[in-house]
């Protein structure tokens, strides 16, 4: 498997850390309910299809990427930089 | 037996080999198995179960049946499949399976047995009594059953791994190959060619029809000629790509070393290769099946095509009189080639009715062979024509029940082949394998015409995909044959036919999978055993689901076929695992004090990857609390010297450092002082403890933080996590520096003493306070003093940039020594730590609360920070929790365990009344006790009381007294002095 990093290029699966679903980038509000953060921190859908993860090139430039892949195919339809996620 | 004047191999370079004891001469450019067929060693092994006589069956990897044991100086490799192993000077085979001999083997008596040894014989037979199977049952089968036996020495192969990157990999360099790497590279991308075999050539290596009238390989070696003169090709041969991964990714295993006499220093027997290829095109042939027929295993009957090669490639005939059995047009290529050698021709049985051909041997047009005889050896077949039988005498049969594209690499994503009915055979799915296209015999074209063409072709959309020009190539033309066959699989009859030669599992084994239900082809594959051995069924599946089908009423399609999945060929182990055996598993990170410390004598205990000082042995000590003991009195009442450059170091800059060390941190970091330095404590989003440290603040904008030496990788990834995910506004950079400076801990009251004998400007507690830090000059070196303590000592620790790290300890030894001190390893360290109350990963394990450890007032309330909100959360604090505290035996020579469970004195101690449990613990010199941490139930409320220490694995049971975690100079008075 490989991902391409919008910073290195084209890199081997093996100087990624995967980290798992993206929906760590939308750290609640210190106030939410118990339910919001219970959400962000535990509940996650086993889905087979579209998904967006959260991957860290950290044998490479250290970047945090969002990968949207198919889990039942593997393709990697698009990545991102994690700090430029909704600009 | 050897002809004359026929084949590629060198006849001017003769090649001494053994072969069962016996010495035995071959050609360079021989394989093992051509070389035991010119010398008429017919009979190479015997079969996994029934110990039948077996001789070589195929010309390539796919070998089911000639699996041998190749000596090479201390190794033995078993299951080298003698048709792709090249000889060389001195070979030393051995046959495998086969006690006392290979001509008398006992377990033969298997065979006798057969009515009582087919498919799933052993779970209806040794059922019972239930305790047989595992003393006596499986004992004996694992003795009677299995191929080659693992030399249990340690293996000094050396095995390599390598990465290679291309524009387009071309898998397999037959004629669609060749032709598609000679369009790919002359369009100048980045081509990666890859062939099992040691010539590029494929078929044409083994067939006299001519390409642009010139034989086969003469035309291969040109194409390969040329494709060794570009630049942007590189011809890998003796690799097999083993598999097909996801986004162009591809596993090789390329035999590096196996053909080579003697093995130059340092190169390996095999390399495990990555490729990545933007394209890649698949090239890989066919390969020829079966027909089963009763008796259809002895040696001498082989595949028709593997014969062929035998002849035309190597010069070798596999009999004085040989016969051919097929149901294609193929087949009479092999019996032509026979009787234009001069080999006689005793019969062509085309099982097709209605061929008819002029040729000067009989062709039996719609017989078929429905016996053999021969027990070591083929003697005679029995054929049935015009519905008579008939015996021929012949010493080698070729078989040939058509051509199964090679489509094993495009079934390894889940991609299923499609049925085609005309060429009864498997093709690939198209796309199966994203990036990836199929051509030539792969894709189920069989002429060599159209095999040429479309390696062009495919060549050439490729090349377009690539955005590149495809050059224009005259297609050369060669001596077409096409491709007939009519589907026949199964002869039928009393007696047993062979489908999987290399598991011994018969067309009756499949007709009683079926009767018993088993009836999906995954069932089947599974109770048979049937494509289950390191061959994978490759000359045997497809005519097994054939059997299956028939058996089961229903069509080939219908039935489906089982998953190929990687590796194509075996793969030995050393490969896959190359690199990583010895040290290569968990490379040494040595500190810039190594070598001064191994002069002291000081054993190494392992932290992480790191090598630190246990302790430092001195003349007369005889065990390391001596030395330890030593050590601590000498931390307390002197001075101690330890390096502490393991620690993790991030440089932090920028003019938002502050507010993210406080989205970080659960205390403050912006009212830090500049030139001061702060304990600081990390949690995760969950709440739980992440890590521990201490940060300075060197500028207004500049912090250095240090994390332990564990959770160093773990934090930085946080950092970067926090830093891009959570908080991309703030302004700030960090890397890490742990490689880039050494660092040292100087404790003890005599500690500023030593400092100021090196430092250019002495310190004092007005210039370095307590918790102060500062750039130092120890001569021309400039480095950075820390005055913190994890001894609870009066301390500092003194940083360098590495290069000077192992001068600065020796020099540090020196001043120490003259005052009284010297080194202390990580035994002291860790007692030193104890009797301070401090903590290290032992007690946050993962699963501690800053509540658990009684830093919750820590949590800062003025600011967010990362797991602040679950840290409060119900059941992360409380009476329930279980929360740090010291312990101590009542009786002062009592043990207390790490790891130990905690109950209630008059408990009975299971785990239902566990109350905690010891996570660190030491003699400590200075209170002269055992003490220890431990986490116990609501434990600071009752401290002053007493609880039961038990250790269930060693016996152990202690009562102690719970007491406040800082066991010595419980003011702090001695750091600040």
């Amino acid at each position: 498997m490989r991902i391409e990093c919008p910073l290195c290029g084209s890199r081997d699966r093996r100087e990624f850390y995967y980290q798992g679903h993206a929906t760590a980038l939308d750290r609640p509000k210190p106030e939410a309910t118990p339910e919001i953060w219970d959400d962000y921190l535990h509940n996650r859908e086993n889905l087979a299809g579209i998904t967006e993860d959260l991957w860290h090139h950290e044998h490479g430039c250290g970047a945090w990427l969002v990968v949207k892949r198919n889990t039942i195919s593997h393709e990697i339809l698009s990545v991102w930089l994690a700090k430029e996620n909704g600009l | 037996m050897r002809l004359p004047d026929k084949g590629l191999v060198d006849r001017d370079h003769v090649l001494n080999f053994q072969f069962n004891g016996r010495s035995l001469k071959g050609f360079s450019g021989d394989t093992l198995a051509s070389a035991l067929l010119a010398n008429d060693e017919i009979l190479v092994g015997r079969s996994f179960k029934y110990h039948r006589p077996r001789g070589i069956m195929t010309s390539g990897s796919e070998e089911p049946n000639a699996l041998v044991t190749v000596s090479r100086g201390q190794s033995n490799e078993p299951n080298t499949r003698a048709t792709v192993q090249l000889l060389y000077e001195g070979l030393v085979a051995q046959p495998q399976n086969a006690w006392p001999s290979l001509k008398f083997d006992a377990l033969g008596i298997n065979d006798y047995l057969s009515n009582f040894l087919a498919a799933g014989f052993y779970y209806k037979t040794f059922m019972w009594p239930p305790p047989f199977w595992e003393w006596l049952y499986e004992p004996l089968i694992r003795r009677a059953a299995g191929l080659g036996t693992l030399d249990m020495a340690y293996d000094h192969d050396l095995y390599e791994k390598a990465y290679a990157h291309c524009d387009v990999l071309i898998i397999g360099a037959g004629p669609s190959g060749l032709m598609a790497a000679l369009t790919v590279a002359r369009a100048g991308v980045d081509v990666i060619l890859v062939d099992e075999n040691n010539l590029l050539g494929g078929r044409l290596l083994s067939e006299v029809e001519e390409i642009d009238n010139v034989p086969g390989h003469i035309w291969a070696a040109d194409v390969t000629a040329e494709l060794e003169g570009l630049s942007n090709v590189t011809i890998m041969t003796n690799t097999a790509v083993t598999g097909a991964y996801d986004q162009g990714t591809y596993g090789a295993l390329e035999r590096v070393g196996h053909h080579l006499s003697v093995l130059p220093e340092g190169l390996p027997l095999e390399t495990f290769w990555r490729i990545s290829a933007r394209r890649t095109i698949l090239c890989a042939g066919a390969l020829e099946r079966q027909i089963a027929f009763p008796n259809n295993d002895r040696p001498g009957i082989m595949t028709a095509s593997g014969m062929r090669s035998y002849l035309n490639q190597y010069g070798v005939s596999a009999g004085k009189k040989v016969a051919i059995f097929g149901n294609n047009s193929d087949a009479h290529r092999t019996a032509r080639d026979f009787a234009n050698s001069g080999v006689e021709v005793v019969a062509m049985i085309d099982s097709r009715p209605g061929v008819s051909k002029t040729a000067n041997y009989p062709i039996y047009s719609g017989a078929r062979v429905v016996g053999t005889s021969g027990r070591l050896g083929l003697r005679k077949i029995i054929i049935e024509h015009d519905g008579k039988t008939k015996a021929l005498e012949c010493d080698a049969l070729g078989v040939s029940g058509g051509w199964n594209p090679t489509v094993h690499l495009t079934c390894h994503m889940n991609g299923r082949p499609v049925w085609d009915p005309k060429l009864a055979s498997f093709l690939p799915k198209e796309g199966a394998i994203p990036g990836m296209m199929v051509a030539g015999s792969a894709a189920g074209t069989m002429d060599t015409d159209g095999v040429l063409a479309e390696g062009y072709e495919v060549a050439r959309i490729t090349v377009k995909d690539l955005g590149k020009l495809a050059p224009n190539i005259n297609l050369p033309k060669s001596d077409n044959s096409p491709y007939e066959i009519t589907p026949f699989w199964d002869v039928g009859g009393a007696g047993r036919a062979w489908l999987d030669f290399q598991n011994d599992v018969t067309t009756k084994d499949i007709k009683q999978a079926a009767q018993e239900n088993f009836r999906s082809v995954e069932h089947m594959k599974r109770y048979t055993t049937q494509g289950m051995a390191t061959d994978q069924g490759k000359n045997s599946n497809v005519a097994a689901l054939a059997v299956l089908a028939d058996a089961t009423g229903r069509g080939i399609p219908e039935t489906g076929t089982t998953t190929f999945r990687p590796p194509y060929v075996p793969i030995a182990m050393g490969a896959l695992g190359a690199g990583g055996s010895g040290k290569g598993f968990a490379p040494e990170r040595f500190l810039s004090s190594h070598m001064a410390t191994e002069e002291l004598g000081a054993p190494m205990i392992e932290a992480g990857l790191w090598y630190r000082p246990s302790y430092f042995p001195q003349i007369g000590e005889t065990h390391w609390r001596q030395s330890c003991d030593r050590e601590v009195e000498m931390v307390r009442s002197k001075v101690g010297v330890c390096d502490v450059s393991t620690l993790g170091k991030i440089d932090i800059q920028g003019k938002d450092a502050a507010e993210f060390l406080d989205l970080l941190y659960i205390n403050s970091f912006a009212s830090l002082k500049v030139g001061r330095v702060r304990y600081g404590l990390m949690l995760r989003e969950d709440g739980h403890v992440m890590d521990d440290g201490t940060c300075a603040r060197l500028d207004d904008n500049h912090y250095l933080m240090t994390t332990t030496t564990a959770a160093a990788g773990q934090v930085m990834r946080h950092m970067d996590f926090v830093h891009q995910v959570l908080r991309p506004d703030l302004d700030l950079t960090f890397v890490s520096v742990t490689e880039q400076w050494a660092q040292f801990a100087v404790a003890g009251p005599n500690s500023r003493e030593a400092l100021n004998s090196i430092l250019v400007n002495n310190i004092n507690d007005e210039t370095l306070p307590y918790m102060g830090c500062n750039e130092v000059q120890i001569g021309d070196v400039t480095g950075r003093l820390f005055r913190i303590s994890f001894s609870g000592e009066h301390a500092y620790e003194l940083a360098v940039p590495s290069r000077f790290g192992d001068s600065l300890f020796r020099l540090l030894l020196e001043k120490t020594q003259k005052l009284g001190g010297g080194p202390y390893g990580m035994e002291a360290l860790n007692t030193l730590r104890i009797e301070k109350g401090f903590i290290t990963h032992a007690e946050i394990h993962g699963r501690t609360t800053a509540f658990d450890i009684g830093m919750m007032r820590m949590i800062s309330e003025k600011k967010d920070c990362i797991g602040k909100v679950m840290a409060a959360r119900p059941g992360m604090v409380g009476e329930h929790r279980e929360q740090l505290v010291g312990l101590r035996p009542v009786d002062p020579v009592k043990e207390i365990v790490s790891g130990a469970h905690l109950f209630e004195i008059d408990d009975i101690s299971e785990r239902k009344n566990d109350q905690g449990y010891v996570t660190s613990m030491c003699y400590s010199p200075s209170t002269k006790s055992v003490i220890a941490q431990a986490f116990l139930r609501n434990g600071r409320a009752r401290i002053g009381s007493k609880v039961k220490m038990v250790d269930h694995l060693n016996g152990v049971e202690t009562i102690c007294e719970v007491c406040n975690l800082v066991f010595f100079d419980p003011d702090g008075g001695r750091l600040r002095g």
